[in-house]
Order: C-alpha cells, then structure tokens, then sequence
C-alpha cells in the first residue's frame, strides 16, 4: 500500500457501486476505479488507466480472487492486476497505483 | 578485483539478441561487459514473423524484448549505429559517428542482406528488397500506387513476400529461376502441388524464368526475361536469396569464404581466435544456415564457450528441417527430403482433390525414416522429425504415418511422444529436449503449456512444438498418477459439462449461488462469463441482471473498441432490410457521429458510442423495430444469405427467406462461443455456408445441413450432416445440433474445435442427431424450444428498465463522459486516436 493518504476524498454513495464489480469516480483530472467484494465486505481502488494499452477501462473489468489474493482483469487483453499490490500477475512489467478506501455514513472515501 | 570481461557484439536481430539472453542466463551478468550494436533504428524483431507485419502486428509485438530489457541487464544498446571498422589488432571496433568502442571478445551477429541480382535496371523506383521493417513500410507506401507486384524467388522468403503483397491487395506475380518453387525444400511433386494451391489462391507463379532486365525510366514498369517473354508490373520485390554481411569481416582480413559468409571453426571462432560470427554471416563446414534455429544454436556455442572456456561446446552441422505456413498452406520439409545419395524407398501418398502431397523417403529395409516432404497438411511434421532424428523404428505400415486415419481406427498409427527417448529435441529453436521439458513439469509443478514455456523457454520460437508440449504434459501427469481433467478454473473442480449438469439440476439461478455451492473463493475472469453462457443457455434470464459476471462486451452489450468506446450492430436477419431501416441508421449514425462500416455479416456496424451514449441510441433503434444483433455476445450472430431464387436467375429455394426463418429461430441464444450461419439458394454457395457453424445450401428437393466449419485463425470447411431436408426437418436436426454442442463443449470452444476433439467424428454425430442412438433427442429438442420460446430483446429491457439503464455511465459521481476519448478524421469519417 502507498504512504499515508493526505486527502481522503469523498467519492460518492455505497449504492453508486455495483456488488462485486467496479465503477469508475472522476477525481480533479484523475480516473479511480472502485471495486467492491460483498461477500468478503472489501473494498478496494486503483488507477482507472490499464498500464498496457492505456485504457481508461480497467473499472469495467471482472473482478475476481487468484489463490485467495483480489485482482481486476482489464476488459482489453485480460492483462490482471493485484487488487493490494497493483503489480501485474503475469509476470509483466507494468503496474497499477492502488488506493485506500474507507466506508462512513454509507459513502465510499478514497484516500489519495 | 578483476576487470569484467568486455564483449562486444556488432548485429542486433534475433541471433544477436539470443546469444546476450543466452549470455546472460548462464552468469546473470557481473562477468561481463556487454555493448551491442544495432544498425537498425530499433532493438531487435521478430524477422521470422515479418509478414505478420502486414496483416496489422504491431512493431511492439515483433519487437524480441524493449530497450528497457538491456538497460536492466546492464547491457548497453546502441541502436542505429553502424559499424565501420574492426582493429583486431588493437582490439576495438569503430562506428560511423567515431565511437572507438573496445573489446576483449568480439561477436559478430551481423546476419545478412538481401541477394540483389545485378540486373539491368535493378536501380528503378518500385524495385524493393524484404528484410527490415523500413523495406516493409517502403514497400506499404509504394503498393498505394500500384496494382501489379512482381516477387522474385520462389522460395521461403519470396513466397512470403507474395503473400505480403497479395495482402496489400495487388495482383501478385511470383518469378523464379528454377523449374519448380521452393527447390532447395520441394521435389517437383510437392512443388507442383504448392503451385496449384498459391495459383487458387489469386497468385500467378511463372517458373523456369530468368529476369534479364528491370524495364521502365525512373520507376519500374515491368521486367523483360532471357526467353524473350515480359511482364508487366508497376512494382517489383526482390527476394531471390540471401548474401552474408562479411564485408566488415573482409575489410579487417578476417577469413571469408570464396561465395561470401565468414568462416567459422566448430567454435565458431573466426580466423581471428578473439572474433566470433553467429548466424546467417557465419560460414560453418562450407555452409551458411540460413534458418533461426541453427543460429540460435550458434548463440548457444558461443554464450557457453565464453563462460566455461573453449572446447567445452562444439557447433555441429545442424538440420535444416522446418515447417511453415505459407499464406495458409503447410509446407514441410524434414531430414532428407530427397535422398538423392542415399538408397531408399520413398512412399507417396497424393490427392491433387484436397492439395495433399506427402512423401516419405523410408530405409529399404522399410525399418527406418530418412525424412520427407509434406504439403497441404503437415500435422505430423512433428512426430515425423522426431521418427528421424532418433531413429525410432517405424511401425509394420508406414504409409499409416501420412494416410489420413481410417474408420475404426483408435488413436493415429505411430507412436506418440511417450516413444521418444528423453534426448529427442522437441524445441528445435531453443534446442530443449524432452527430458528436460518432462523434468521440469515434475519438478516445477508446472500445471499448464504456458508455464512450461515460461519456466523452459520451449515454444516461445517459431511456436511450432506447442501441441506437442500439451501432449507431454498430459503424458507427464498422467505418469504421476495425476487425473488430467479440463476443470474450469481454479475456483471449479468441474469441466464445463459437469458444471452444466449441476447447475441444471441443482436450479441454481445465480452465479454467487453456483460458486457458494460448486465452487470456491470469489471466481475469476474465466469462471464467470464460463457460468454466465451456461445460466443463460439453461435459463434465458436477462443477462444485464447479472451485469458483473458478464465479460464486458455482454456487460455493455456492445462491443468495446480502441479508446473505451463502443460499436453498435442491429440485427438484420438474412440480410434483409428496408430503405427505411437504412435511413434510420443513417439518421442515428449522424446524430451520434458514429463511423459506419459494414460488416461480413450483411449488417451495419456503428462505431464510437460512448457508454453513456448506447441506451438513447438503442431507443431510437428500437423504434424503428431494430433489434439486439448479439455481435457482442458468444450467441448466434448473423445468418448470412445470398438473394436465392426470389431474384436470382440460378436459385432454386428461397435462401433469404429460410435465413430469416432460421435467424428469428436461434437469435439471443447463448452457447459456448459465437454461432455464425448461412442459407446459400444453390449450390454455388455464395453465402459462404460452408465456413459456418451451422450452414445451409439448397438442392432443388430441400436443403443439404452442413455442420461445424469455422472461418478465423483456422479455417475449416463445415461437413454434411444430412441432404435434400424439408424445411421442418432441417430445423429439427439445427435444434438438436445447437442444443448438443451447448451442454457438451468447452468454455470458448468453436463448433469445429469441439467436433475435432468429438470422438467417433461424422458418423457418431449423425447417430445422435438423427438416429437418436443416445435417447436424447427429444430433450435436446425440448431444450432449444424453451430457448426460442422465452427470447427477448435484451436492448429492448435495458432501454425501459431504469436500474439497468443507470448502469450506462462512465462516472459514478458525475454526469460526464470519459475525458480521455480523442478520435482523429479519417476518409470523412471518425476513428480512435492510436493507442
């Protein structure tokens, strides 16, 4: 995880995200997408950019776990990410910002 | 501490980026100094591959490994600098911008150049060599302009230049100078049957002729040939062979050969004991190895000899066997071809019907395989070579090895790779033995084709061994005991028919509740769309109640392009469609400044729809009576037909109409991939039924079913299942074939690929589907009914469904569209800005 989140910014309401998958909030210039586990009640965030082809698609990809750890795969060539660490799982060489997300009064927070 | 050693290597392409890998997996670097260096402006590519280029591979993808891949291994990397000057006496080589770069060991990798024949003339615009990807973008820049391509040279390279050309869509002309094409590989038989198949497909071959003059002023327009005949073209591509680049080699009175090439010793030291050559510029044994693998072999030598000291490797004359695809034509050429020395009996097996040619060239003892030829089918090339190099002894009917199998048979004649001993070379280009490969599957774990090539690097060259690195891991684990089962993935210990059955009969209706009660963990990208197809196949619910289990394209249902955008196609059955269907789509393409092509399909597809975009666009669709075409879904997609006996004079059944009969019947239905269909009103087949699914060709008593033929990366022709059908019947048969490859296949799985692995072929398939032998034709039957009977226009729920339409946004927190989109003009019209 980065360092400490010096914002923590207010993206919107619990019930703008879908259950098990992602969305995308804009944030000043940024894209983040949002991710939601409902069974394991996790949330998580990352650049909305997939690193690969530049893509701002990777909060329309299944979300899903490999050997228990979370990770998104981007809608464009399946290229899979670490939900924690943002590093690719396929042994490439590009990597993803991860974010850390707080749930209060029933809005989603995203520390940045 | 003593000084790393300073290597220096002139030549960046395949051979000269191969030996720093190879350099490097032996000491991780530290002992050496490495400088390469590169004429070209970019690192190395894939040249083996180059025609890749034209059909819309990327430079990227070409590209061996990025310049990043030498800054991390220390290695310095000078691109476009072009060596002028080796001092052997001093120990440096010299660049043409002054660089004075020392060595202690040289390594020349400086390949080869094209063959020019010094022609009259051969100095004309329009005259190209193909070696480099600038040769290639020169060559796309020229054909703009042109119509007619001359190739020179029948060989490998020439034919891969005619296809090059034939897809840059010239009239393409092939000129060689022997009597048959490729002649160092083909004997006349195999080349003649080669020559029929590139003449079917558009290619004009012309043997026997020597190009005695380029005509034309400042550009080409044709070549004059010593017969006294001519040609005319507007462009010429030379591709008669290859001369080794030693020039640098000769200026530093290194040795060269007398017809070029830089001679090596078994070291492949030159005469120089401090300058090594590797591939195409070396001269070994009097011979220059024009191919990948013996320079990657070469790599080797030299990479292991420099780390453990001299003598300890020895580079040995290396076979020329290979296998390519030449514009979709197997060509396969292996140990002896001809055998002309040797005494032998060869074995010929020719259908001039399906363009096979198959020789093999067997010891006259009938016990040994000395090499062969194989054209229009080499799916045994691999077994073959392997027969060869270890001296298998061949089985009492040898002609078994290139027969086609016959009814009855169980598994193919031969052996298979359990035979072969533990040295057999199954990866010619890394020369990775089975022994090895076998090794590492026990060692490593290794679950999967991809992670042997990773762990081995076997299959990662010309790629030609991956089935049999699938064949060795089945084998592999099957030895350990291990259960060799296509589960779906790692959260479902089930194969796709298992996971079918359970679903079907549990009632499970969801997928949380299929993983909570099947399944493991939180599922994955190849699990969910998996369960996703197989719930819609059992339930026909709507897809978009279950939006995140749905690969995008379904998830948006539309298909996701370059940038984030989407493309639109309505369903248009049979092809069939109004004047004022046209405007309609022409008045929403305007409106939302959509890019319009049309597709394969006899559809319209529109472009450049933003997400947020789809649902108003599909309301104005919808109003018009359009419908959901499913182009983004693995559901049936179009039922192509020609115009058929309402219009054309040849027909004899109504083609458009039956097409649209068939299309209301299948569309929406989800299967395991795409379903692509035809209705053709003759036999003249112009819908293309035969490359289909499922297709339909008219007789004058009915319809003939053909089944299971797939267009794409391997095209198969779809085979009869029943003749001269009734309407009725001919859907029945449809019905019970869709419904038994639905429940039967694997996730992604084509009709063609699924019927290749179907044991028992035609003949098992035509028992199930119409003589019942398994009992289950009217559940089949039943099956499909619900299907059509529970259809619905899943645009036409989205658009007056509020929850689902909300989903169409790109934010969550504000109401704008994606930013980032940016698209440039082109041809009038919009496309996305390149990625």
């Amino acid at each position: 995880m980065n360092n400490q989140p010096t914002t923590w910014f207010k993206a919107a309401p619990i019930s703008a995200f879908p259950e098990n998958g992602g969305a995308c909030v804009k944030y000043n210039d940024k894209q983040i997408a949002v991710f939601h586990f409902k069974q394991l009640d996790k949330w998580y965030a990352t650049d909305n950019e997939c690193p690969h082809k530049h893509q701002m698609a990777l909060s329309r990809g299944m979300i899903g776990d490999q050997q228990g750890h979370p990770k998104v795969a981007c809608p464009f060539h399946k290229k899979t990410f670490s939900l924690e660490t943002g590093l690719n799982l396929q042994g490439e060489d590009y990597c993803i910002n991860v974010y850390p997300v707080k749930i209060e009064d029933g809005f989603v927070f995203i520390g940045i | 501490m003593t000084q790393p050693l300073k290597v220096v290597v002139v030549g960046n392409g395949m051979v000269g980026y191969k030996f720093c890998e190879k350099l490097l997996t032996k000491v991780g670097g530290g002992l050496f100094s490495i400088t390469v260096i590169g004429e070209e402006p970019r690192p190395a590519y894939d040249r083996v591959h180059l025609s890749a280029y034209f059909s819309g591979t990327s430079v990227e993808e070409l590209t061996m490994a990025p310049a990043s891949w030498y800054a991390e291994h220390g290695i310095q990397l000078l691109t476009g600098e072009c060596v002028v000057k080796i001092d052997p006496a001093a120990h440096y080589v010299q660049t043409h911008t002054g660089l004075q770069i020392p060595y202690d060991k040289l390594v020349l990798a400086t390949g080869s150049g094209a063959f020019v024949p010094p022609v009259p003339g051969v100095e004309k615009e329009g005259v190209f060599v193909y070696r480099t990807i600038e040769d290639l973008d020169a060559i796309i820049g020229y054909s703009k302009g042109a119509t007619r391509a001359a190739v020179i040279g029948g060989g490998l390279l020439g034919l891969e230049a005619a296809k090059a050309t034939l897809d840059l869509g010239l009239e393409t002309h092939v000129v060689e100078f022997a009597p048959r094409l490729m002649p160092r590989q083909l004997d006349a038989a195999g080349a003649g049957m080669l020559k029929r198949k590139m003449e079917a497909l558009g290619i004009q071959i012309h043997l026997n002729k020597n190009t005695s003059q380029f005509d034309g002023g400042a550009a080409v327009v044709g070549l004059s040939f010593a017969d006294g005949t001519s040609l005319e073209v507007d462009m010429v591509v030379i591709s008669a062979g290859i001369r080794p680049r030693d020039e640098l080699a000769k200026q530093a009175a290194i040795a060269v050969g007398p017809r070029g090439g830089i001679v090596v010793n078994d070291q492949l030291q030159t005469s120089h004991p401090d300058i090594y050559a590797i591939g195409e510029c070396a001269l070994h044994q009097g011979m220059i190895y024009g191919l990948v693998a013996p320079g990657y072999e070469m790599a080797e030598v030299v990479a292991n000899n420099l780390v453990q000291g001299p003598t300890v490797k020895e580079f040995k004359a290396f076979d020329m066997s290979t296998k390519l695809k030449l514009i979709g034509v197997d060509v396969a050429s292996f140990g002896e071809p001809f055998c002309e020395q040797t005494p032998h009996d060869t074995i010929v097996v020719e259908d001039k019907l399906k363009g096979i040619y198959k020789r093999l060239n067997v010891t006259t003892d009938g016990k040994y395989l000395l090499g062969g030829i194989l054209v229009g089918e080499a799916e045994n090339y691999n077994m073959l070579l392997q027969t060869v190099k270890n001296r298998l002894v061949l089985p009492p009917n040898p002609e078994d090895l290139v027969l086609p199998a016959r009814k009855g048979d169980g598994a193919s004649a031969g052996a298979g790779v359990a035979a072969l001993p533990d040295e057999a070379s199954i990866c010619s280009c890394e020369n990775i033995t089975k022994g090895a490969i076998c090794q590492a599957i026990e060692e490593h774990n290794l679950p999967d084709v991809a992670a042997i090539k990773k762990c081995t690097k076997a299959g990662t060259g010309c790629g030609g061994c991956v089935p049999m690195l699938s064949d060795l891991l089945t084998e592999t684990l099957k030895k350990q005991g291990k259960v060799v089962k296509k589960v779906l993935c790692e959260h479902f210990d089930y194969s796709r028919q298992e996971m079918y059955h359970l679903i079907q009969t549990s009632g499970t209706r969801t997928y949380d509740e299929v993983v909570a009660k099947f399944g493991k963990g939180c599922g994955c990208e190849v699990c969910k769309p998996a369960v996703a197809s197989m719930l819609a196949s059992i339930y026909n619910d709507v897809i978009a109640k279950q939006a995140v289990i749905q690969d995008t394209n379904d998830r948006f249902m539309a298909n996701i392009q370059r940038g984030g955008t989407y493309s639109v196609v309505p369903r248009v059955p049979g092809g069939e469609i109004t004047p004022e269907q046209l405007i309609a789509l022409g008045t929403v393409a305007k409106k939302y400044d959509l890019y319009c092509k049309i597709t394969g399909g006899q559809r319209v597809d529109l472009f450049g729809a933003r997400v947020e975009q789809l649902p108003s666009i599909w309301e104005e669709l919808l109003e018009v009576g359009f419908e959901s075409g499913h182009a983004y879904g693995k559901s049936l997609r179009t039922v192509k037909s020609c115009v058929g006996s309402t219009w054309c004079r040849f027909g004899v059944q109504d083609a458009v109409g039956f097409a649209i009969r068939v299309e209301n019947r299948y569309k929406g239905i989800r299967s395991p991939h795409k379903l692509k269909s035809a209705v053709s009103g003759c036999t003249r087949e112009c819908a293309e039924a035969q490359s289909k699914d499922f297709g339909i060709i008219a007789t004058d008593k009915g319809w003939n079913l053909y089944v299971c033929g797939n267009g794409g990366i391997k095209p198969q022709h779809a085979l009869l299942l029943a003749s001269d059908l009734d309407d009725e019947t001919c859907l029945k048969y449809i019905d019970r074939f869709l419904m038994f490859y639905i429940k039967t296949a694997e996730p992604l799985q084509r009709t063609a690929t699924w019927f290749n692995k179907l044991e028992g072929g035609m003949e098992y398939l035509r028992d199930v589907i119409i003589n019942d032998s398994l009992g289950i034709a009217a559940e089949l039957e039943r099956e499909l009914q619900y299907l059509v009977d529970t259809y619905h226009d899943e645009w036409r729920v989205a658009v007056e469904t509020p929850e689902i339409r909300a989903r169409f946004s790109h934010f969550v927190n504000v109401e704008e569209p994606d930013p980032t989109l940016e698209f440039v003009e082109m041809r009038g019209q919009k496309r996305p800005a390149d990625w």
